[in-house]
């Protein structure tokens, strides 16, 4: 579905990625994890074109995604991000602005197939009981649930999300992810998200990037990344990871400096 | 719907009122059938061209300022933040002072004015293009400060300049829709309605700006293209409006934000909404300031700040804050 490789991407003060390399297979959820300042969002920038790379290459189905239109690109990558405004609009009339690269130039009306494909994005997110609120009104993870539903009406191949969970409770952070595993599911939708909650990205995920100082640190299955070494490493805090006894996924809790220090207290003891 | 009809009702009303009361029964036989009548001269010479401007300019400025507004997702911008009224005055300025009138004749304030706003725009446009594309934030800095630049060099005209011409640079700053040129009316007429119809398709552009630029980029939207040919359609826009109506305020910045209340945020209607609702707020307003205190005849800017502002400021505060359709 996507090759990245030596991709080395940055702003102004510097290059915020360097030579990363990645492939996703089709299908997959693939979740970016790493520190503050990592370079996660810059990676996700570079496959949408929002930054442009200073060196090497992404395809996407074999394709420079350089080479696409940005219509061509919108209609294959749909991105669910913490920076859109809302303004004043219905979650339908928002929703259905994903239906904006299939407009042609000429054509000031949406057709029937518009809606229907708007509709069902919103059925499937559970938005469409929401569809004449307006986007200000709705609290923060109905928010959430339209801002997929419009990445949805982009019918795209691939979904890119970044920190689709923050500012939510886990009950929304679950209910966000259970969605985005079953649009997984029945969609073939191949997903990539930047998470920072590791519990989340190791439960919900196939693979897993873990970044480190622009570049990936490491890559594979969460058991093989969400080893307490490779964490304490890069986080460098001092944490325990264990196995959730349900899913037997791996879950990871940090331990707080006053916590090692009654440790080695009462060791010495 | 409803505001081309109010359109045509203020047309109408428009060309009744003024010194020589027209009533509307007299007003078809006038103009269809009283060859060399003094109603007709009166019609078609004097009332006729100032309300064609008066759409032509009101909607022209409306136009601008939803393009405008809808590009910096700022409800404050409006044609003249961006400095090229500015530039259009200083033109008209310059002109007035070394009395091109004379030696250019109709067309010399115009022209100065639309170089002026030309110049105006294409400093402000290169100073806010960096290496990333057109950086809106810079862009209205950059504008601000060619206001001011400007409004300077013109207190600096103002000072230096005789009686006579200050006298025509203070009526030019006031604005005013008695443009006695038919051709200058006539183009203003079609530039306007013409940028209407290609403001029309960007629509789908503008919608998406809502969400942000980077967003709107996301939904496939080439948003350095629109950016920039929207901002050059809202610079020509209004460096002709002011060019040959002087410096009319308060429409490009009131009718935009009043139609949004009522229309919502959608360009597909909102852009055609707010260029009706500009040429009946502009026409109204000049069929006030020339009928208010008859013989005398009130600056147009004077009318149009007076009532734009009351009656803005008296729907926003009417309506409960839920339902206000603010969308910036």
């Amino acid at each position: 579905m996507l090759d990245i490789s030596n991709l080395t991407c940055g702003y102004d003060s510097g290059f915020a990625i360097r030579n990363i390399n990645l492939r996703v297979p089709t299908g997959e959820i693939i979740g970016i994890i790493g520190p503050n300042g990592s370079g996660k969002t810059t990676l996700l920038r570079a496959i949408t074109r929002s930054l442009q790379p200073a060196g090497g290459a992404i395809l996407l189905e074999g394709e420079d995604i350089r080479r696409m239109k940005i219509r061509a690109l919108a209609r294959k990558i749909a991105v669910v991000s913490q920076s859109a405004e809302f303004g004043f609009m219905t979650v339908e009339e928002f929703v259905l602005l994903g239906r904006t690269p299939y407009y042609a130039r000429f054509r000031f009306l949406e057709t029937k197939d518009d809606f229907k494909v708007a509709h069902k994005a919103m059925a499937s997110t559970d938005a469409l009981r929401l569809k004449d609120q307006l986007m200000n009104r709705i609290s923060g993870g109905e928010r959430q649930l339209a801002l997929i539903a419009r990445a949805l009406a982009q019918e795209p191949k691939l979904l890119l999300l970044d920190e689709p969970t923050t500012y939510l409770d886990i009950t929304h952070q679950v209910g966000i992810l259970d969605l985005i595993r079953r649009l997984n599911v029945h969609f073939a939708l191949t997903v990539i998200m930047v998470l920072h909650d590791l519990n989340l990205a190791g439960e919900y995920c196939h693979r897993l990037a873990l970044f480190n100082k622009g570049a990936i640190h490491k890559f594979g299955l969460p058991e093989e990344v969400l080893d307490y070494r490779i964490i304490e490493e890069v986080y460098k805090t001092v944490v325990i990871v264990e196995k959730n006894p349900v899913s037997r996924k791996p879950y990871v809790m940090a331990v707080s400096e006053a916590a090692q220090e009654a440790n080695r207290r009462s060791n010495k003891a | 719907m409803i505001l081309s009809g109010l359109l045509a009702s203020v047309g109408i009303v428009s060309l009744c009122l003024g010194p020589a009361d027209i009533s509307p029964a007299q007003l078809l036989p006038a103009l269809m059938h009283g060859s060399d009548t003094i109603e007709r001269t009166i019609l078609c010479d004097v009332r006729l061209p100032r309300i064609l401007l008066g759409i032509a300019v009101g909607g022209a400025l409306s136009l601008a300022g939803v393009i405008l507004q809808g590009l910096f997702r700022n409800s404050l911008v409006e044609p003249y933040t961006m400095g090229i009224s500015g530039g259009a005055a200083l033109g008209v300025c310059l002109a007035i002072l070394l009395r091109l009138t004379r030696s250019c004749g109709v067309w010399s304030l115009p022209v100065a004015g639309s170089i002026g706003a030309a110049a105006a725009i294409f400093t402000v446009y290169f100073l806010s293009t960096g290496k990333g594309g057109l950086n809106i934030r810079n862009l209205l800095l950059i504008g601000i400060m060619i206001s001011f630049i400007c409004s300077a060099l013109i207190t600096l005209i103002m000072a230096i300049s005789k009686v006579e011409d200050l006298h025509g640079i203070i009526f030019w700053a006031m604005g005013s829709l008695e443009q006695a040129n038919p051709l200058l009316v006539r183009t203003a007429l079609i530039v306007s309605v013409v940028a209407l119809g290609v403001s029309c398709f960007f629509c789908r552009e503008l919608n998406a700006f809502l969400l942000g630029e980077e967003e709107a980029f996301h939904l496939g939207v080439d948003i350095e293209t629109a950016k920039r040919l929207l901002f050059i359609l809202a610079s020509v826009i209004t460096g002709l409006s002011v060019a040959v109506a002087g410096i009319i305020g308060f429409v490009g910045l009131v009718v935009p934000h009043f139609m949004r209340l009522f229309a919502g945020s959608d360009h597909r209607i909102l852009l055609p909404s707010a260029w009706l609702c500009g040429g009946v707020f502009l026409v109204s307003c000049d069929t006030l300031a020339r009928t208010v205190v008859i013989p005398t005849e009130l600056p147009v800017g004077v009318v149009t700040g007076l009532l734009g502002g009351i009656i803005f400021v008296y729907v926003l505060c009417r309506r409960p804050e839920g339902q206000t359709r603010c969308l910036i």
